[in-house]
């Protein structure tokens, strides 16, 4: 079975967010970029099914859509542990174009089981993965919290409102993933990141193809008021206010 | 021409969620100067469905066959395609939970109409159409503009609410022929906790993090749930510590949820539990620490011991409801 790991280029959780150009662009000035936070998990999770022999996991692939300077996230990625990548040369532009871009490549490589993350730290759009199963024609499932193999097919859990099931589809399939589809992200070791280096990036020019959505302006939240202090020897009045000032019970 | 709204249901009946998403596209609707249509997939009573029309609903579609019993994406997908293309939809709007998230991305490849999700406004414009919608975990807001003739919108949760317009919904069972191998999807096993109220739908929260010291501690916590009404929640460190289960986890890569209350107890606010909870109308920080930076979100706080406040906020609440 040959695995493929959507992966995006997002800032550091912690980066205090800014906007230039009046307001239209992030400002990436002393941005950490890392691995989208459930990419990352989501490849961890394809590497212990690639340790476990009996899951016959052949080849564990990383995608990302971007431009050059998202190389060092790539290999990361290949340091963590996948063998090889491939990355479309162009800015992503909305999910749209960004599942069209890779659907492309997925489609021509043919890989048997597809992981993207629930969304990116980013956007949180939660749309990507959704989206390249449509272009492919292929089965999806999302809020996917485990992925097993067994007799050398996918399992998957996938979460409901309130409970869970265990479903098996057909490969090839995109299993969009999210909390619990690995307990901790797997880190590089030193011989990880050497073989990174020569580990094969092919690159590829994308396909013509329009995004359906563009951002005009960002905007940052409101400032909140300054919190009330309530004194501890009287949390009773913090009920009163609950109760007549916010009215929320 | 038409709004089309999807309104899922939970063994047959709607939920609070499912009124605001039809409140919201009734706005749409008189926007765009157009009718308002509920599409509902699987089995639910006229009575049901009726209730739709309080909210604005002009029609409810009732498509109920063989193959919607489960939720497979591709058939679901297929469904509300059909049921937009008939009622030449022009903006087609979901919830933003988790059916919302498995099937709008689909829909939106399939009809190549234009998607926003975890919009929490109505259009800020029409020519050309502007959405508003949360991006880096809530750190920033996005004015996000959809060039498509179809548009689809998933509405976050808690963020619109509920507007009264009553309204005669007549409904109408639409057959949708189904191509029989499209449906993929296989359920092994199925598990449900019945009973709690789930997180995600709590208008009120009461959330512990590693301040609370110790599991033992949590009785006072689960207390004041129970006298508010609220579910009870808990940060990344305490899930992972085995203290409560994985489905409280609040945060980045846990639940993200808007409740009108959230109550954080013993919480220092790092950013990644903030992105979990920065939707929700009022919070409320208890911690020992002063400057822990829950309380820079916090509406209000109060710097004490969880342990010597918590009863006492207890107490409180019970004085109030008598």
């Amino acid at each position: 079975m040959k695995i493929l790991v959507c992966i995006s280029n997002v800032p550091d959780t912690t980066t205090k967010v800014k906007f230039v150009e009046s307001d239209t662009k992030l400002d990436t000035a002393g941005i950490q970029w890392v691995i989208n936070p459930w990419d990352e998990l989501s490849l961890t999770r394809a590497l212990e099914l690639k340790d476990d022999a009996t899951a016959g996991v052949k080849s564990v692939t990383v995608a990302h859509v971007g431009p050059v300077t998202a190389e060092p996230t790539i290999r990361k990625a290949l340091a963590i542990g996948a063998d090889d990548a491939f990355r479309v040369n162009v800015e992503p532009a909305d999910s749209y174009y960004v599942a069209a871009q890779l659907a492309e490549v997925i489609g021509r490589e043919q890989y048997d089981l597809i992981l993207c993350g629930i969304e990116s730290s980013d956007y949180n759009g939660s749309m990507t993965g959704g989206m390249i199963a449509e272009f492919l024609g292929i089965p999806s499932v999302s809020a996917v919290s485990n992925i097993k193999i067994e007799n050398g097919a996918p399992v998957v859990i996938r979460e409901t409102d309130g409970g869970r099931e265990v479903v098996s589809v057909p490969i090839p399939f995109v299993a969009i993933v999210q909390k619990g589809i690995a307990k901790e992200p797997r880190i590089a070791s030193m011989r990880g990141i050497m073989t990174a280096r020569t580990k094969p990036v092919r690159i590829y020019e994308p396909l013509a193809k329009e995004p359906l959505t563009r951002i005009t302006v960002f905007e940052k939240p409101s400032p909140r008021a300054a919190c009330k202090f309530i004194d501890p020897e009287n949390p009773g009045q913090l009920i009163a206010l609950l109760q007549n000032e916010a009215k929320v019970i | 021409m038409s709004v089309l709204v999807y309104t899922q249901n939970w063994d047959g009946k709607f939920k609070k969620s499912s009124f605001e998403l039809v409140s919201y596209g009734s706005k749409v609707a008189e926007m765009l100067n157009t009718s308002l249509i509920c599409l509902s997939i699987g089995t639910v009573s006229d009575e049901e469905l009726k209730k739709l029309g309080n909210y604005g609903a002009g029609k409810v579609i009732r498509v109920d066959n063989e193959f919607c019993k489960i939720l497979d994406n591709q058939v679901y997908t297929d469904i509300i395609a059909k049921a937009a293309l008939k009622e030449e939809a022009r903006v087609i709007i979901i919830s933003n939970n988790t059916e919302g998230k498995a099937v709008a991305p689909r829909l939106s490849v399939r009809l190549k109409a234009g998607m926003a999700s975890g919009v929490s406004k109505l259009p800020l414009s029409l020519d050309p159409f502007t959405v508003y919608k949360r991006t880096y975990s809530g750190n920033a807001f996005a004015h996000l503009v959809i060039n498509t003739d179809i548009k689809i919108i998933t509405l976050a949760q808690n963020s619109f609410s509920l507007i009264e317009t009553p309204n005669n919904a007549g409904i109408e069972d639409m057959s949708v022929s189904i191509d029989s191998s499209l449906l993929k999807t296989v359920i092994k096993d199925t598990q449900k906790q019945t009973g709690r109220l789930l997180l995600t739908d709590a208008e009120i929260v009461v959330s512990g993090g590693r301040g609370m010291k110790s599991p033992d501690n949590w009785g006072p916590l689960v207390e004041l749930a129970g006298v508010l009404g609220a579910a009870t929640a808990c940060s990344r460190p305490v899930s992972d510590e085995g203290w409560r289960s994985h489905e409280e986890h609040t945060g980045q890569t846990g639940k993200v949820i808007a409740p009108n209350l959230y109550i954080a107890v013993g919480i220092s606010g790092a950013t990644q539990h903030l992105a979990g909870v920065s939707s929700s109308k009022y919070i409320v920080a208890i911690n020992t620490d002063k400057d822990a930076p829950i309380f820079e979100v916090a509406q209000y706080g109060i710097v004490g011991d969880a342990l010597r406040v918590l009863p006492k906020l207890v107490e409180a609440v019970k004085e109030l409801k008598k």
